[in-house]
């Protein structure tokens, strides 16, 4: 296949798009005005889709085929769920409109934060933070001022296990606290002996995710958050594998104090290529009054926007990623109360399923149940074919199928994670697991056909180590 | 692999090269560029920094993989390799020409293994 | 009830007898048994398609959208081409994650360098990233990237949007960070005061071009008065008016950030937007969040990567400068079509007419209501005026289905974009004519 040309070597100068009309007042002119021009593309429409048409044909979605991407709940992404949130009494709102003129708004704020609380077990929500990571340092900004509210400044350590995800620690650090790593258990679960001697009058609290990140269900989850409290700390909850779970178990039953939701997770909103996402961020009453404000609420004559009282501000302009929402909000309306717990019972059925089928030609990290995920190691598969974990995984683009995620947890050697969610037909996941197992045989039979994978993708295997050393990180006219 | 017998070598894979009794070369071994594979990216430490024996004062960087350096002595950081930050690549193409920092002032010595020493804790012949 | 569940009551035996588990609820044997299935009584049973949808309409219904928008404060209704959502929109793009296996991502990567490339462009900048959650956040992230071990402190102009003031300042306080503002001159950042507080422990001093008022500060001389003490120029910029105005990097910036919305992206009630961020080669690796290189394969074929990785959370863990994992790709995606569809000339033109009807705007209010504006200096397409009764002004064009200028202290802050025709000026100021 041919280089696929970037937009700027596309059209020539003169050529493009009449969008605006002349200017129908007086012309302005500053007195000090830019000389030279942005470099900006210069294509005609046809062009332009053409373009963008052809780069999206470079990229596998959701629609494409089966997304089991560990960690990443890369579940079907519902149209209805996009329809109403390219509805223009939302896209057209100016943020700042005046409250009456967004009461339909404001209570789709309250609704979805009212929901999951309901999910979670938080007594209150704010739907500010715009992702996963952004939450996380919402939350431990919650617990941060918790503990300052008491006078308390001893407690600046949080506690993170070994197999939690990178974001974890550095969230911790850009609030303020230092990160005490503790190694897992060999079950992949958080070992209680080192977890007390870990905990003491310095913690300011503990981050989880419940299931963890081997997909394994902590089953002393009530010791761990009661460990935490005793010794004066707040437990985190990372709600990144919420999937497994919602309806079914609520992390503030769990003990957790306050959680983040990854909206383009677990509540089906899509990911975009790598956002937008939403981070809705849920705490415990005694905590409420310290959330990002503003929070929707519902007030005699009708719904308005609320600071709590002792907000620790703002972590974001506005109100949250709104429109990612909505898409959010018609997703929970459409599944309800028996929709999400049949979808988490789903999602880990289909992940057990496939773990069964497998488990005879690949090593689990982890024997026995899982939840919504699992976690293979390729270790002992690399040692007898010299295949790794990254050849089988590129070996499986040549067959229109997302790899699991690679080298994750580090805990793990040659770790593929896989997550299949409850949205995929029992035939995808026997067509997935027949196609491991060919490649399983295809590697002990020809391995280099998989050192070399994929051979049917527009490009091969990039040079990462090129791209790091030469830092070509934008087009530049040729000379 | 190399392991020139004129220098010493930390556990942790640094190797040490005296220039006089308190001053010394320090760098990585080609044990550990090879476990790196290519270093993209290097961490330095400035000159008038304290470093301890045993404990970070950089480290490098593969694609996939940050990796802390520690110090195999107590000292002063005198100079830097600048070029380093150019060239990350000259820890693997020449680990022994590419040293990291030069300290002076050494008071203390992480434990340090001679060529042969080294090469038996890390498996080599 | 709607599920998207496509197992049925067969397949799920068989699944559950390979298994060997009598149920789907044995599969949660780990889970302590008071806590499962818990009632979920404050959430109601589902609701088939057509009931969700009626449901959601019927909010969005709730809602007022005005036919003219003369208010921005960080939010702007430009016009938005069609071949903006038919290109981005695609749902290829929509519903992919994060790019981890580039060789069936290099639509999106591709997509991302040249959005890198435009923002580069856009700046006089050598390296931009992939995207920050938005303008506010790209402007809270910036003190990490300038703080070292002798300098912390912050300085951030008193005429930065009050948001993203209050967003910096949120980050300043999590990072145990000294941040205080620059007083104002005439609604300008005051260079005197800020040749006061400047110091030897100052890292940063953050400057927004134009200011919260519209206003145009002398960023040059700023940047110059910055540097002078050693400190780095942040500079937080309105991309459309980056068509008219000096670079950031003409004026010295060592870090530009913005909100990106204007490029395309819908107002939305405040979200999903855009943050960009760019810097010169030399704190390239300051830069947080995702950055997408150049690269080749084994046949020398040309491709796209996630790369400099070593500066992220999933490989630093704590010693990461940002948390930072999932961006704004997909709303990067989108102002790299607008760009693309506008041009240089379209942008230019649409700053132009902004700018323009905005002085148009501002000419009238005074000539035919008398209301001043509040500051004297050059504007770009908000400013504020005086105003007797905001309330009664507001009221008044919300009647005609215009939503009005914002309430600040002295007065109302105006935004005027090139949606909005010169006859729709008009009727504003003669809607106000009535009622003053």
């Amino acid at each position: 296949m041919e280089d696929l040309k970037l937009i700027f070597e596309r059209g020539e100068e003169g050529q493009g798009l009449t969008l605006l009309p002349p200017c129908d007042v007086e012309e302005h002119f500053l007195p000090e005005e830019r000389k030279e021009e942005p470099r900006l593309p210069h294509v005609s429409e046809n062009e332009l889709m053409r373009h963008y048409t052809a780069l999206s044909g470079r990229v596998h979605g959701v629609n494409h085929g089966f997304y089991p991407l560990g960690s990443c709940t890369m579940k079907y992404n519902p149209k209805v769920d996009e329809a109403t949130a390219a509805l223009p009494g939302f896209t057209r709102l100016h943020p700042l409109q005046p409250q009456e003129s967004t009461q339909g708004a404001l209570e789709a704020v309250f609704l979805c934060q009212s929901m999951l609380g309901e999910i979670t077990g938080m007594d209150a929500v704010s739907m500010q933070p715009a992702a996963g990571a952004h939450g996380e340092l919402t939350g431990l900004l919650l617990i941060k001022a918790y503990h300052e509210s008491r006078g308390n400044r001893a407690r600046t350590k949080i506690i993170v296990p070994d197999s939690a995800h990178g974001t974890n620690p550095a969230s911790a650090v850009m609030a303020g606290f230092s990160v005490v790593n503790i190694p897992s258990g060999p079950d992949g679960c958080v070992d209680l002996e080192v977890l007390r001697a870990a905990a003491g009058p310095d913690t300011a609290g503990l981050m989880l995710t419940n299931p963890n990140t081997v997909g394994i269900f902590d089953k002393n989850i009530r010791e761990i958050t009661d460990t935490i409290h005793a010794a004066g700390g707040l437990c985190y909850y990372d709600g990144a594998n919420l999937n497994a779970v919602m309806g079914v178990v609520r992390p503030g039953d769990m003990g957790f104090d306050c959680i983040h939701l990854n909206l383009h997770k677990t509540f089906a909103a899509p990911h975009g290529g790598g956002g937008p996402g939403a981070g809705a961020v849920g705490c415990k009453a005694f905590l409420a009054d310290f959330l990002p404000g503003p929070v929707a609420a519902c007030g005699d004559a009708g719904f308005v926007w609320d600071t709590p009282k002792r907000s620790i501000g703002r972590v974001k302009a506005f109100w949250g990623n709104f429109d990612v929402m909505i898409k959010s909000l018609t997703y929970l309306l459409t599944l309800g109360r028996s929709g999400v717990r049949e979808g988490a019972i789903h999602a880990v059925l289909a992940a057990n399923y496939m773990k069964a089928c497998l488990q005879d030609d690949f090593d689990m990290a982890y024997p026995g149940l899982c939840m919504h995920e699992f976690v293979m190691t390729l270790e002992r598969f690399k040692e007898e074919t010299g295949v790794s974990a990254l050849d089988l995984a590129k070996g499986m683009l040549d067959h229109g199928v997302h790899p699991p995620t690679m080298y994750f947890p580090a805990i793990v050697h040659e770790a593929l994670m896989v997550e299949p969610c409850e949205t995929e037909t029992k035939e995808t996941l026997d067509a997935a697991v027949a196609l491991y197992r060919s490649l399983g045989e295809a590697a002990r039979r020809d391995p280099e056909s998989l050192h070399t994978a994929p051979h049917k993708t527009p490009v091969g295997r990039l040079d990462e180590v090129k791209a790091a050393r030469d830092q070509i990180l934008r087009w530049t006219p040729q000379a | 692999m190399i392991f020139p017998e004129e220098l010493r070598y930390s556990r942790d894979d640094e190797w040490v090269k005296m220039l006089d009794e308190t001053t010394a070369l320090v760098g990585i071994t080609d044990y550990a560029q090879h476990q790196l594979s290519d270093v993209v990216y290097v961490t330095l430490p400035e000159a008038g920094d304290e470093v301890t024996a045993d404990e970070a004062f950089g480290d490098v960087e593969s694609v996939k993989a940050v990796s802390d350096v520690l110090s195999p002595v107590t000292g002063t950081v005198a100079e830097v390799n600048e070029a380093l930050l150019d060239a990350p690549e000259l820890l693997n193409e020449d680990p022994y020409g590419a040293w990291i920092m030069k300290v002076e002032n050494i008071t203390g010595f992480a434990e340090l293994l001679d060529a042969e020493a080294y090469k038996s804790l890390i498996g080599e012949e | 009830m709607g599920s998207y569940v496509p197992i049925t009551e067969k397949e799920r035996a068989e699944m559950l007898a390979r298994i060997g588990v009598p149920s789907a609820e044995a599969l949660y044997a780990d889970v302590p048994a008071g806590l499962l299935f818990p009632p979920l009584s404050g959430l109601p049973e589902g609701l088939s398609e057509m009931e969700a949808w009626e449901r959601v309409s019927a909010l969005a219904e709730k809602n007022r959208v005005y036919r003219t928008v003369l208010r921005g404060a960080g939010s702007y209704r430009h016009y938005i081409p069609a071949a903006v959502k038919a290109a981005a929109g695609r749902e290829e793009f929509v519903t992919a994650y994060t790019p981890y296996q580039p060789e069936i991502s290099q639509g999106l990567l591709q997509g991302m360098f040249e959005f890198q490339t435009m923002i580069c462009e856009l700046t006089g900048m050598d390296v931009a990233n992939a995207s920050h959650y938005d303008g506010a956040t790209a402007a809270a992230e910036t003190p990490a990237m300038c703080r070292d071990r002798r300098r912390r402190r912050v300085l951030v102009s008193g005429a930065a949007d009050p948001q993203v003031l209050e967003t910096m300042r949120t980050y300043a306080w999590g990072s145990d960070t000294p941040l205080e503002t620059v007083p104002l001159k005439d609604g300008r950042t005051d260079p005197e005061a800020l040749s006061r507080m400047l110091n030897g422990e100052t890292a940063m001093v953050y400057l927004q071009q134009p200011n919260y008022f519209g206003l145009i500060e002398d960023a040059a001389a700023i940047g110059a008065i910055v540097h002078a003490t050693g400190a780095k120029f942040v500079m937080g910029v309105n991309p459309i008016a980056c068509a008219l105005l000096p670079t950031p990097a003409l004026c010295g910036a060592d870090v530009a950030v913005g909100e990106g919305q204007p490029l395309g992206l819908e107002t939305a009630f405040g979200g999903p937007y855009l943050g960009f961020m760019a810097v010169p080669k030399r704190l390239t690796r300051q830069l947080p969040g995702r950055i997408v290189g150049q690269t080749c394969d084994a046949e020398g074929r040309r491709g796209y990567v996630l790369t400099l990785s070593g500066r992220e959370q999933h490989i630093r863990r704590e010693k990461a400068s940002s948390n930072i994992c999932s961006n704004q790709a997909h709303c990067a995606l989108t102002a790299a079509v607008y760009l693309s569809a506008m041009g240089s000339e379209g942008l230019r033109r649409a700053a132009r007419n902004s700018m323009s009807k905005a002085h148009y705007l501002a000419a009238q209010l005074e000539e035919k209501l008398g209301w001043k504006r509040v500051h004297g200096s050059e504007f770009f397409h908000e400013f504020v005026t005086e105003c007797p009764d905001t309330a009664r002004a507001l009221g008044a064009l919300e009647a005609a289905g215009i939503l009005g200028g914002l309430p600040v202290e002295g007065g109302l802050l105006w935004c005027v974009t090139e949606l909005v025709s010169k006859e729709c000026l008009d009727e504003a100021v003669a809607c106000l004519r009535e009622v003053f």
